[in-house]
């Protein structure tokens, strides 16, 4: 620690970092617009001046920027000092020249940083009289809003856009007071984190364009800390409601996790809460339809299918722990299964088994981003688990930080470090099928089938560790790539291994997991990260529930009375022909959804679930790590998370000691007790008994308005705020004024501090863990010890050899496009691709097939038509297919097919 | 299309750089010099020849006031408007160049013989007012002394 002065007192901090962050950690309100905590300090905006002196006898100083100025011993420095409080003051009005001024129409107004910041410097009346430039505005696509004129050059959207998040097609033009950001011309922004704009701009530049449609002020929005449900990564979210429909997802910082960034899936596709499609009331099939009826009457219907006994429970990865646990309950352990692809189930499992047998380590986003040398097997992250995409970027920065250090240039001083660092890049080894949206930054890159990929990875672990199994008639050309790679992971510090269900190949999965073995023997803290599709593939998986495939063959010989399908599309996990057996070889379905998916819509009977935002309940992250979300707001009618209605159930077939899970500390309870590696969930987050000074924690900020009017239309006495049993907040602006456990963070607020930047207050240090520590607690850590035996898992598969007549088909994935949810939020929807299968340019010319051409394609039974798009990178011989993609059948891949012209 | 003299003059300047986006400013100076001015098309053709998106090329272009983006004429005036000109009396030159050639700054005239652009400082201030026509610096020109030598730019 370094002792620094300010204002004359004197503080202890830490040496690598600069005064700005020093001052923000140490609780200052000093204004800043161009340092951002993730993308470090340039020195473009000169708000965050401060007085330096040379020792206590300087009276005078001089005026610096803090955001340049390093940490050192005995530093003084002055925020105060009426000369650089003034200088900051006419900063912000040159900055604000050319501002419209036209924060009552503005998105961004009361969350501004700008807002915040100009009334910090005291900047209250304009006397610029002149023209003012403009702009036109651009139509960026359908998340991200464009409004230059209040643009204040702070360079940040482009630093972010290009430097961290790699994207190429935003720029700023032009000169002095002339520059432009944006666009070369009007178009969808390419990035896949394109939504962070939002955040980043300092200004209403950029703004969600989403939350336009149904506009509501930050301070009007009634939030809860949620989690992501659009992949396994289980970023940290914090949704907004007013009215009843959900209006918007912000960032919900987490020091580990997500850290300051979501990916665009998980920003902007709330919307499907808001969908047409949405089952709100209980649903009876009658007169060959599925009509609205009462609660009361469906539980009496379910009261006499439920008598009868022989009741199967399918549950669900996107359902939460309580819900599935409810599941398991009411249809007991043996009759529930899991409602995921077979091979999905198997390789969850597997992964899992490995990080818990180790002895690598599955690292946390955070450590991702930390990891200097890297290795992806079999993944397309950016669309698979797009926020670790983003981390591994940064990841390529570690080893080309010591060119910097060398030169003693901080690391925060970011372009100085970029520019010293030029085009050098650390080592990022990407083995996929095709092309993948990390290979700009990737050193090497391996196109080929998944037994290659596998081949390759056993190679690496082979050439780490002489005692790992050998890869039989390894070509020249993949032995020295798995040479190279083996090199750059054993040189490297902190060396990761990232792989995935993706190809649906366990020995992508043993060759991945072997290789983070044999850095580990070699004395590297490996780590060794894997992703998984869904919100709760790891947490349903954890709870043991039997194969898909069983409950099809139980129901073929007629052995049931009643399914019951958690939240869960099941022609989405199995051939379509599958799934219409098996709900027809029971006599009643159930089926418990927020959406009416083609599943429901077979039922007999459907109950209204809840989504996320209209429940509570706990994810496990595909590093294992046990988060809570909670209600946003109180649906109408009907609609109850399913952990309620499965109680109801319970009830109502006469099942007693249901009355005793009233509420989510009581499921919980049940659950920890009923399975063992579940048990830490109920410590993911405060109970509802929790209280802060006697009080519960507010949903909405304090200056919530209109609640005794909203409703006026409907009665003049303002209604009782609902209850909320199950946690520790009130669906109310009033409650505990400060702030909450890092668990209970509904928003992110502070005196002074409106924007999102507000964050700064809620943290043990900037960018560092959250007060208290970052939520959720891990499940998965490896068993001590198991180092020593932890043999070598699998083997080689053989070489991959192509068909003649039939192409090895591959599943490939969309982030806009692959996941059930997000596909129902119309903004998303507007990037989902037209259907298609991919071949290799290469195959296409023997079949005679162009771009755009249909052909029929005959694969594991099934028979499509699809057009073809052509991928010049595609290794001969493969064809992919879209998986989950609107218009593309289920059908259990890799496998091998045929493709013809019609 | 850029034409192939356009491609072989840009590709002889590789071996100058350490990369080819290094070649940005030089490939657009040498499309402007045998186009007048750099069109949308050839920006993106130069940016797929060096490998960089046309958003970086254009911010690049945009950034320097001698890439045109625009087509301009024949001959291109630029009349300094920096402080030392400013205190000879530009304001004068520059009226009556607006006032001779019937066009606003930033216009181009009919017969496409002049286009009228502002420019900072030419290090010329000893001699201001100064403007350049095309390569040529010109001196203490004084409103009489205009027809001269706009009568040298056909
Ligand atoms: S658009 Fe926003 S982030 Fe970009 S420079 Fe302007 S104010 Fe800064
Ligand atoms: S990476 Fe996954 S969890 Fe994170 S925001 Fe995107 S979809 Fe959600
Ligand atoms: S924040 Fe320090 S100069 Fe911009
Ligand atoms: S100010 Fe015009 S040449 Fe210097």
């Amino acid at each position: 620690m370094t002792k620094v002065y300010v204002d004359n007192r004197p503080f202890e901090v830490r040496p690598d970092q600069c005064m700005l962050q020093a001052c923000l950690t140490l609780g200052f309100d000093l204004p800043y617009f161009c340092w951002h905590p993730a993308l470090g300090s340039v020195g473009a905006c000169r708000q965050c001046a401060v007085k330096q002196y040379k020792d206590e006898n300087d009276k005078k100083g001089r005026i610096v920027m803090s955001c340049m100025t390093p940490v050192a011993e005995g530093l003084r420095i002055s925020i105060h000092d009426p000369e650089v409080v003034a200088f900051r003051a006419a900063i912000i009005e040159g900055l604000m020249e050319s501002h419209p001024h036209d924060c009552p129409v503005c998105d961004e107004g009361g969350e501004c940083h700008l807002q915040d910041m100009t009334v910090m410097t005291g900047h209250n009346y304009r006397r610029y009289r002149f023209n003012k430039r403009t702009f036109r505005n651009q139509d960026l696509g359908p998340f991200v809003n464009h409004e230059m004129n209040r643009c204040i050059q702070c360079y940040r959207c482009v630093r972010y856009y290009r430097e961290y998040a790699g994207g190429r097609d935003l720029k700023e033009f032009s000169m002095r007071n002339q520059v432009y950001f944006g666009r070369y011309e009007d178009g969808t922004l390419e990035n896949e984190f394109a939504g962070n704009l939002v955040e980043i701009c300092p200004t209403g530049v950029f703004t969600d364009k989403t939350l336009k449609r149904h506009y509501t002020r930050k301070w009007d929005l009634q939030f809860a800390p949620s989690i992501c449900v659009h992949c396994g990564l289980g970023c940290n979210t914090s949704p907004g409601e007013r009215y009843g429909s959900l209006r918007r997802i912000v960032n919900r910082y987490h020091g580990e996790l997500n850290g300051y960034f979501l990916c665009d899936r998980g920003r902007f596709s709330y919307e499907f809460v808001n969908s047409e499609r949405r089952v709100r009331q209980p649903l009876l099939r009658q007169d060959n339809g599925l009509r609205p009826t009462s609660k009361a009457a469906v539980l009496d219907r379910l009261k006499s299918i439920l008598a009868f006994g022989k009741v199967l429970g399918i549950g669900s990865p996107r359902a939460s722990l309580e819900a599935n646990f409810a599941l398991r309950a009411l249809v007991g352990a043996e009759r529930f299964f899991a409602g995921t692809a077979p091979a999905e189930q198997r390789l969850t499992s597997l992964m899992l088994q490995i990080l818990r047998e180790g002895p690598a380590r599955t690292p946390s986003l955070h450590e991702i981003e930390l990891s200097d040398a890297v290795l992806i097997l079999g993944e397309d992250v950016t669309q698979t688990a797009p926020r670790m995409a983003l981390a591994l970027r940064q990841s390529v920065r570690q080893q080309t930080f010591q060119i910097a250090e060398k030169l003693k240039i901080p690391l925060w001083l970011d372009h100085a470090v970029r520019e010293a660092v030029q085009e050098e890049k650390g080592p990022l080894f990407i083995a996929a099928p095709y092309v993948t949206r990390l290979d700009d930054v990737a050193r090497e890159t391996y196109r080929a089938a998944p037994q290659e990929i596998a081949r390759l990875g056993f190679a690496v672990a082979h050439a780490l560790d002489g005692s790992a199994p050998e890869v039989a008639g390894l070509s020249e050309e993949l032995r020295n790539l798995a040479g190279r790679v083996a090199q750059a992971l054993r040189d490297a510090k902190r060396p990761l291994v990232v792989s995935g269900p993706s190809l649906n190949s366990e020995s992508v999965i043993y060759a991945a997991a072997n290789v983070a073995s044999a850095l580990c023997r070699a004395g590297k803290p490996a780590g060794l990260s894997f992703t998984t599709p869904e919100c709760n593939s790891v947490g349903l998986n954890l709870m043991g529930a039997r194969p898909l495939a069983e409950a099809m063959e139980a129901a073929q010989k007629g052995e049931v009375e009643a399914l019951v399908i958690l939240e869960n599309d099941l022609y989405r996990r199995a051939p379509r022909q599958q799934v219409d057996a098996l709900l027809k070889g029971a006599k009643h379905v159930i089926v418990l959804d927020s959406l009416l998916t083609p599943t429901a819509s077979q039922a007999e009977i459907v109950l209204p679930a809840g989504t996320f935002a209209e429940s509570d309940g706990t994810l496990v992250n595909n590093e294992g790590r046990a988060q809570r979300f909670f209600q946003v707001f109180v649906p109408q009618g009907d609609i109850r998370e399913s952990w309620r209605w499965l109680r109801e159930m319970m009830i109502a077939a006469g099942r007693r000691e249901a009355a005793a899970l009233e509420t989510l500390d009581h499921v919980d309870e049940a659950l920890a007790q009923a399975l063992p590696a579940l048990a830490a969930v109920t410590k993911a987050a405060p109970s509802a008994s929790f209280r802060e000074a006697g009080a519960k924690i507010p949903r909405a900020p304090h200056r919530y308005s209109g609640r005794t009017a909203m409703h006026a239309n409907i009665n003049v006495s303002e209604p009782k705020p609902p209850d909320d049993p199950d946690s520790p907040l009130s669906f109310s602006m009033e409650g505990y004024p400060d702030q909450p456990p890092s668990p209970l963070i509904p928003f992110f607020w502070s005196p002074a501090w409106n924007s999102i930047q507000a964050v700064n207050k809620f943290q043990e240090e900037i960018a560092g863990p959250l007060r208290g520590g970052d939520p959720g607690v891990r499940l998965i850590e490896p068993t001590p010890g198991s180092e020593a035996n932890g043999a070598y898992r699998g083997a080689p598969p053989e070489a991959f050899s192509v068909r003649e007549e039939e192409r090895f088909f591959v599943p490939l994935y969309h982030i806009f496009g692959s996941e059930e949810l997000s596909q129902q939020a119309p903004a998303v929807a507007e990037l989902i691709p037209k259907p298609y299968i991919a071949i290799a340019t290469e195959d296409a010319a023997r079949l005679q097939l162009k771009e755009g051409d249909e052909a029929e394609v005959r694969l594991n039974g099934s028979t499509q038509r699809l057009a073809i798009r052509l991928r010049e990178e595609m290794p001969k011989g493969l064809a992919g297919l879209p998986v989950g993609l609107p218009g593309v059948e289920t059908v259990e891949l890799p496998a091998w097919g045929k493709i013809t012209r019609v | 299309m850029l034409s192939p003299e356009e491609l072989r003059e840009i590709e002889s300047e590789f071996p100058h750089y350490p990369n080819k986006q290094a070649v940005c400013i030089d490939a657009m100076k040498i499309v402007q010099k045998h186009r007048g001015w750099v069109s949308d098309e050839n920006l993106k053709d130069i940016a797929e020849l060096l490998g960089m998106s046309v958003d970086e090329l254009d911010g690049v272009a945009t950034f320097y006031n001698l890439i045109f983006r625009k087509p301009v004429g024949r001959h291109v005036i630029m009349v300094c408007d920096s402080v030392s000109c400013w205190v000879m009396g530009y304001e004068r030159l520059r009226k009556e160049l607006k006032n001779r050639l019937g066009i606003q700054m930033g216009e181009t005239t009919a017969d496409g013989r002049f286009t009228l652009l502002p420019i900072v400082c030419l290090g010329a201030c000893d001699r201001a007012p100064a403007m350049t026509v095309d390569e040529d610096l010109h001196l203490n020109v004084d409103p009489q002394k205009l027809d001269g030598v706009l009568e040298k730019y056909k």
